[in-house]
């Protein structure tokens, strides 16, 4: 049965860091192979690559009506991590945001419940496992984005679904505890494996496709993805892109990549696959989590004008390795001493609602006498003081260069040196602000940057979210 | 900016100072009870129950008049306390001065005091109201956001970064080397320019030992009516401006603002000038202190004060022209730099050196017949700041 609204647009989101399985294996005194694992930096949780990937995706003049936002580590309980992805889309106080936090199976409610209803589905995970572990290893962090619409815009539509469910002990983790355990992987594999195979013949035959040209599998059982994938061959061969991290996305070589990002995992998958699929062509998705969903996608001609401006394999070749015991320093696993300086003050309730745009949407003021730029707002012009003259300015999708910078080396991070550059923005508007993604040697006067929504610090329990600024990669 | 200045309304006539340092063994109370007993000291037959009113700067070590009416125990009298970031003590003797010249009172105190050491911390913190965690400031710490002024400099001015690193040793050596001198500095040793310059980092290209340190400390100056001042000691010092600036925070959002300059500093100097009737700084003034926290801000300064064109202090410098034999010496008692920088002392320690000079008071560091000193003073970072500027000369008219 077709779903009512189809994918429009798309975007993927990968952050930077890797950590090199040389690296582990070092580390740890372990065996590892070539390659390297997909690592959120300190300053990124679920929701600033949630954040990251919608804001990717582009919109056109309608604004999506609903945020489904599916992750397996969510920053916040009892608060809606989907209010902070809302608020820095810049959506104002219109319309649903909720989250799907819990497993790895809140990515495919996410994308079925924005196609029932339209709207935006984002799928977006930090995925932490114990040093040493294969989750740590093989694991991935990441976001992907769909945007579902009108039918006749659409780029791929959902032309058929399966679901099955079942309850047995395969993979879980109580809250508190930074990593899912798991019982033998054989055991899941014998549970999965009858449910994969319902699951996805039901679905091929109700959208009458007898062998699809994609298949994107994605489980946290590794073992569940390479049997999979010989039940399911794609007739396509999937692309490998040049040197791929092993432990990934699924989508990517089945059986050669059996990394998992989680509530992300399908969604990066099958943005992967929409990176390169032809129109008119099928795909297949199967998602083993607690029982198996299966979707059947057909691409339609809309897919060459549709496609995201960096394929996820592009994402993923790039990237700038980090060292282990930094990488265990910023998930908590390494308690490093501090520095001599007080930790910074949570952000406070009632400040940050009042400046929800500017927080959250880096929008700005601009006066509509002089055009003077105000980076935070302001009433009182700063170029000809005239009061209440301002008009909302916007610099969230802005690009700058740096007029100077610094290195802080006293100041507390958790990731030092702090770097902060006096960025000027294209078309007006100044802010001192973090540079994330870079090295203190990197940074230089006139260096161009873009924004990137990111969580400064945590303090009293309290994410403090705001933006800083990241190398520009496309612009020479 | 004044309309009318405060040239010769009024002088100081008795100032106090204690040692700048990590007083682990004296709190604020304990320092303030010494610097202003030695200024009372100074006046035969003076107490505490002839200073009719009292101004106290502190930045973070109180609150309210009563920090200092309670330690000295003070008899019901007006004790305004305030607070202008670093340029606390200087904003201290400003409203004191005022008040004399208004007439309201004939005998006033200023006093500054701050107790950094007891927060365990390194470097000043912060006390901000509670905001919505998007301000630099409150992750930026100072030394980084002065530093921000050395590749902006550099690049404006096409100075080879070596040689910028050149000038900021030497405004640190300087000023180590002037402290020496200095028997109340925090740091009474000259450092070799090779350490200087090799320094752990603490920020962008600054070392440890190019930021000020941090200290506790007290000082104080007793104010009066100019007419009145020979009753007290035969040698006052006049006050011959006072000018103080709160930027708009316009430069932290303008593209136009190139981290070369302190446009509050600027405004502030042309102010004090006027007030003092001053139209060749390089040649009328005989030495300054300057807000030196960290060493590309005095570089900074002496082009917003004229005393360097603009792109070449950093050529001035090396060439020693604010050193103790050169032409205009810039902090003689060691600055910030090497005096410490107890936040709401500083600005009166500035004034309580121009004391001491123009007594003939000051040791080893003595210079030969100043007439005429600049005090500067500067609270917040490049961006968005206050700037005090002060003049005090040995005679009146």
């Amino acid at each position: 049965m077709p779903t009512p609204k189809g994918i429009v647009a798309y975007a993927a989101h990968l952050p930077c860091h890797r950590v090199r399985h040389a690296d582990l294996a070092a580390a740890l005194g372990t065996k590892a192979g070539p390659g390297a694992r997909v690592v959120a930096s300190f300053d990124e949780d679920s929701t600033t690559l949630a954040v990251e990937a919608a804001r990717r995706v582009p919109r056109g003049a309608e604004r999506p009506q609903a945020i489904f936002f599916a992750t397996t580590s969510p920053a916040y309980l009892d608060k809606t991590n989907a209010a902070a992805v809302h608020a820095a889309l810049g959506l104002g106080t219109e319309g649903l945001a909720v989250d799907l936090a819990g497993s790895a199976r809140s990515g495919v409610g996410a994308l079925l419940a924005a196609a029932a209803t339209g709207g935006l589905a984002v799928l977006a995970d930090v995925r932490t496992g114990l040093p040493g572990s294969a989750d740590e290893r093989d694991g991935a962090d990441g976001a992907a984005a769909f945007l579902f619409g009108d039918p006749g815009q659409a780029i791929a539509e959902i032309v058929a679904r399966v679901s099955v469910t079942a309850e047995f002990l395969d993979r879980w983790r109580v809250p508190g505890e930074p990593a899912a355990r798991r019982w033998e992987e054989r055991f899941g594999l014998e549970s999965y494996l009858p449910l994969v195979t319902e699951a996805g013949r039901r679905a091929l035959k109700e959208a009458d496709v007898a062998a699809p040209d994609h298949v994107v599998l994605s489980s946290p059982n590794p073992l569940v993805i390479r049997r999979a994938a010989e039940l399911f061959p794609a007739q396509v061969p999937a692309r490998v892109p040049a040197r791929v991290p092993a432990g990934i996305v699924a989508g990517l070589p089945a059986g050669k990549a059996p990394g998992h990002a989680g509530a992300a995992d399908v969604g990066l998958g099958l943005a992967e696959v929409l990176d390169r699929a032809a129109p008119g062509e099928t795909v297949l998705v199967l998602a083993a989590v607690d029982g198996c969903d299966a979707l059947v996608l057909r691409v339609t001609d809309r897919i060459e004008r549709g496609r995201q401006a960096r394929p996820v394999s592009a994402q993923l070749a790039a990237g700038r390795a980090v060292p282990y015991a930094t990488y265990l320093t910023w998930r908590g696993l390494l308690d490093r001493e501090p520095p001599r300086r007080p930790e910074p003050e949570p952000p406070a309730g009632p400040p940050s609602a009042r400046s929800q745009a500017w927080k959250f949407a880096f929008t700005g003021s601009r006066c509509r006498g002089c055009g003077f730029v105000h980076l935070p707002p302001a009433r009182v012009c700063k170029g000809c003081g005239a009061a209440d003259e301002m008009e909302p300015h916007p610099l969230s999708g802005v690009r700058g260069t740096v007029a100077t910078f610094t290195a802080d080396r006293l100041a507390y991070s958790p990731s030092p040196p702090l770097i902060d550059v006096v960025v000027d923005f294209d078309g007006g508007g100044r802010y001192t602000m973090e540079l994330a993604d870079a090295a203190p040697d990197e940074v230089t006067i006139g260096m161009r940057v873009e924004t990137t929504f990111r969580r400064l610090h945590t303090a009293g329990g309290v994410h403090n979210y705001f933006w800083k600024v990241r190398p520009v990669e496309d612009e020479r | 900016m004044s309309a009318e200045g405060i040239k010769d309304r009024v002088a100081i006539v008795a100032m106090g100072c204690t040692r700048f340092g990590e007083h682990w063994s004296a709190s604020a109370d304990d320092l303030l009870i010494d610097a202003v007993g030695e200024c009372l000291a100074a006046v035969p037959g003076m107490g505490l129950a002839d200073v009719e009113a009292f101004w106290l700067g502190t930045l973070g070590s109180g609150q309210s008049g009563l920090t200092l009416s309670r330690p000295l125990a003070l008899d019901y009298r007006p004790v305004t306390r305030v607070e202008n970031y670093c340029a606390t003590g200087s904003e201290a003797f400003r409203n004191a001065c005022y008040a004399v010249a208004s007439g309201a009172y004939d005998r006033v105190m200023a006093v500054g005091v701050e107790k950094l050491k007891d927060s365990g911390f390194s470097g000043l913190t912060r006390m901000d109201p509670p905001g919505d965690g998007t301000a630099p400031e409150n992750t930026l710490t100072a030394p980084a956001a002065f530093s921000l002024l050395d590749p902006a400099y550099c690049a404006r001015y096409g100075v080879d970064p070596g040689d910028m690193r050149d000038a900021m040793t030497h405004v640190a050596w300087k000023n180590h080397a002037n402290g020496a001198l200095n028997p109340k500095a925090q740091f009474r040793s000259a450092v070799s320019k090779e350490k200087i310059a090799t320094a752990p980092l603490v920020a962008g290209r600054l070392g440890v030992f190019d930021c000020s340190g941090v200290s506790d400390g007290a000082a104080c100056a007793l104010i009066v009516r100019a007419e009145d001042a020979h009753l007290y000691t035969d040698r006052p010092v006049w006050v011959k401006a006072l000018s103080l600036t709160a930027g708009p925070g316009r430069a932290a959002m303008d593209a136009d603002y190139d981290y070369t300059t302190f446009p509050e500093v600027v405004r502030s100097a042309q102010d004090a000038y006027r007030q003092a009737g001053i139209t060749d700084p390089r040649a009328e003034i005989s030495l300054a202190e300057v807000h030196d926290c960290f060493t590309p801000t005095e570089l900074v300064l002496m082009e917003d004060l004229g005393f360097a064109d603009r792109g070449q202090a950093w050529r001035d410098i090396l060439d020693g022209a604010f050193e103790l034999g050169g032409r205009l010496p810039v902090n003689p008692d060691g600055g910030l730099k090497s005096f410490g920088h107890p936040v709401g002392a500083s600005g009166l320690r500035m004034l309580y050196e121009c004391w001491l000079q123009f007594r003939g008071e000051a040791g080893r560091r003595q210079l030969s017949d100043p007439r005429l000193a600049l005090t500067h003073n500067l609270g917040g970072r490049p961006g968005a700041c206050v700037s005090f500027v002060s003049l005090v000369g040995t005679e009146p008219g």
